[in-house]
């Protein structure tokens, strides 16, 4: 049974968002960077899925002690490459090859949540769709064409895009259709200057992946999480300082209000 | 006391502590708009000791800088830290400055006798420009490399010689390894400069007397105070009367700058950029460069020009044109009053309309352009230089109030 996937943040959730370069409404992350948990897990699915093409070339295995992992776990569960834990998390796949496999190098992931957001990352994993016309057999709503393959389709499965056909008036849409000869006809009627834009509006499941919906954008969200976590690590550090910094910076403000008014007394 | 004696008989430090501090007598009426000169001498050192400290670990080389940016924000105890003081307080510095530059519009603080130290300002605004504008470039990420390139490209358009100028500016043909190396020595010796400017602008400060709220000159007011039977009546000493004040200040900034710092270093894209945590790369040009905040009201200005006879000459020449009409503010406003307090409605108007104008301009100059913002920009350029150049007009036009002799409380 096919079972068709709302897939859309668009229709699902609150206005607030930001569009991705594509104009499409990003799905809120909603991670959590206190979830250690969730930053080992997505430092697995890294490792496992990303770093065949993707370094992280300013991150130091070893950042990952400071989430709860000891130095034989990640050593045993992370590195693949006789690296050691002091190392940085560079590639061996070089730049020029995989320009030659797919149109480009795949860019350093370490600052990609900082690059684009949190929200990007998450909404970008889940918007693969089938698309015979591109060399990886797969598109990306949310990067249009973009040279990457869906990794995740084994975790996923294969979702096949649902069109809906747009009317065009310069670039606003003004009315939306399920075929191509409706939209047509419509076009034609409301008459000069309106044109049929084909679009892709939902996705439908073609085969299930090893994971259920849910398990997949925990999936997802683990994964965004330690991306986040990568290009800021001294985030909550900073957070938790600045407390305490702002807590002696109001003290020391009253306290030199008080001088000055003492001081003051006999001007005014 | 034999010690300050021993001192003072080779170096003038009481002399000098008494002519600037203890003995220098400032109006007794300064509100908050007083703060923001000290502000911006507090950050200046901000920035030049975290400069320092960021430029020990900082590789001033095209395929290094980007990668030692990182590891000053990770593996530098507190490279974050310094860091985000440095990024935070470019920014800072520049508000603190428009602040403390729209204080003297407000109050008259160009007019005689303090010409020459509205113009030293000026040149100590150019020189943090161009300190500002080296500075972006190091970080190596996309809106640096692509930010210069824009900018440096501007000299292209100068008639005859533009071409060989913005080679001799980078250095190569386009913004390159040769470029980053020379930006990165002006930019560590500029606040040098800066600090020297700093100084003389006080030296002059201290040679007219800082003007008050009220654009009264105290010096020509009744003399004699409880600390001096010469001094002027308006007048207290600024040490300890203003030190302490100006400390107070300092933490109220702090509490903005530190919280800046530690909860919003980004600023939400504007104090840093979401392209530039990408390596620059002199093949993809990026879909949208605009300058850091501080410099698109200009930017702005620039680009509501259109090119004419085929060249973007003309509004290189409104950009540049619209720093240096600033330079002639002192003999355009021909009001018989200094301060905003007692100018008439028409001085306050275009007071208001400029301040709406400049940040308006600046709102414009971050956003890519279309037909709609290029002709608003243009409105906008219109009404920035309307400001100046209406001056002598409105400012003698307008029905001004009598001034008091003596400062309010």
């Amino acid at each position: 049974m096919k079972k068709l996937i709302a897939a859309f943040a668009l229709a699902l959730l609150p206005v607030v968002g930001f569009a991705s370069e594509a104009g499409v409404e990003l799905e809120k992350a909603n991670i959590d960077l206190h979830n250690q948990a969730a930053i080992q897990r997505g430092a697995k699915y890294f490792t496992n899925y990303c770093m065949g093409c993707h370094s992280a070339k300013y991150v130091r295995y070893q950042l990952l002690k400071n989430v709860g992992l000891s130095e034989s776990q990640i050593k045993d569960n992370l590195i693949f490459d006789g690296s050691k834990v002091g190392d940085l998390m560079s590639i061996a796949m070089p730049e020029a090859y995989a320009a030659g496999s797919f149109g480009a190098p795949a860019p350093d992931l370490t600052l990609e949540a900082r690059r684009r957001s949190a929200d990007w990352i998450y909404t970008y994993l889940k918007s693969f769709y089938t698309d015979p016309s591109r060399p990886t057999g797969v598109n990306n709503i949310v990067f249009p064409n973009v040279g990457m393959p869906n990794i995740l389709w084994e975790l996923e499965g294969i979702k096949d895009p649902v069109f809906k056909y747009e009317v065009h008036e310069g670039t606003h849409s003004v009315g939306s259709y399920d075929t191509e000869a409706e939209a047509e006809a419509a076009a034609k009627e409301m008459g000069e200057g309106h044109r049929v834009v084909k679009i892709v509006h939902g996705f439908e499941r073609r085969t299930d992946g090893k994971l259920s919906d849910a398990d997949f954008d925990q999936a997802v969200r683990d994964l965004t999480t330690y991306l986040t976590y990568i290009a800021e690590p001294m985030k909550l550090e900073r957070q938790e300082m600045g407390v305490w910094v702002l807590l002696f910076l109001v003290v020391f403000t009253v306290l030199a209000y008080m001088m000055k008014k003492e001081w003051w007394k006999d001007v005014h | 006391m034999s010690f300050m004696n021993w001192i003072d008989e080779r170096f003038p430090a009481t002399k000098v502590w008494n002519e600037h501090l203890a003995q220098y007598y400032a109006p007794k009426n300064f509100n908050s708009w007083y703060f923001f000169g000290s502000l911006a001498m507090l950050v200046l050192v901000n920035q030049i000791v975290t400069g320092i400290w960021l430029a020990m670990a900082y590789k001033p080389d095209a395929t290094l800088a980007f990668a030692s940016v990182e590891y000053i924000m990770r593996d530098m105890d507190y490279g974050w830290l310094i860091r985000y003081m440095h990024s935070t307080g470019a920014s800072a510095f520049f508000i603190v400055v428009y602040l403390h530059m729209f204080r003297g519009l407000m109050y008259g603080s160009y007019r005689k006798p303090r010409e020459l130290l509205w113009i030293i300002g000026l040149v100590i605004y150019l020189a943090m420009m161009a300190t500002a504008f080296f500075g972006y470039l190091l970080p190596w990420g996309q809106m640096s490399y692509w930010g210069a390139q824009v900018i440096v490209n501007l000299f292209s358009a100068v008639p005859f010689v533009g071409e060989e100028l913005s080679v001799w500016i980078r250095g190569d043909f386009v913004i390159s390894d040769a470029t980053l190396n020379r930006f990165f020595a002006l930019h560590f010796l500029l606040p040098f400069v800066l600090a020297a400017l700093v100084f003389i602008h006080i030296v002059a400060l201290h040679k007219v007397g800082s003007n008050n709220p009220d654009g009264i000159e105290i010096k020509k007011g009744p003399k004699g105070n409880r600390w001096s039977d010469t001094a002027p009546a308006d007048g207290i000493p600024f040490h300890p009367y203003y030190s302490v004040k100006d400390i107070f200040g300092v933490g109220m900034f702090l509490i903005l700058f530190a919280a800046v710092i530690f909860f919003w270093p980004d600023f939400g894209g504007l104090f840093l950029e979401a392209p530039n945590f990408e390596p620059a790369n002199p093949l993809k040009t990026p879909p949208h460069i605009a300058p850091v905040w501080y410099f698109t009201p200009f930017y702005a200005m620039l680009r509501a020009v259109p090119p004419m006879f085929n060249s973007q000459f003309p509004g290189v020449v409104v950009m540049f044109a619209s720093i240096l009409i600033m330079f002639a503010l002192p003999w355009l406003d021909r009001s018989p009053v200094k301060s905003i307090r007692y100018k008439g409605i028409l001085f306050k108007i275009a007071l208001a309309v400029f301040a709406v104008t400049f940040v308006v301009l600046a709102y414009l100059g971050l956003q890519p352009s279309t037909p709609t913002k290029t002709l608003l920009a243009q409105i906008f350029t219109g009404l920035y230089f309307a400001f100046f150049l209406l001056m002598p007009i409105y400012s003698k036009l307008d029905k001004t109030k009598p001034v008091p002799e003596r400062v309010s409380e």
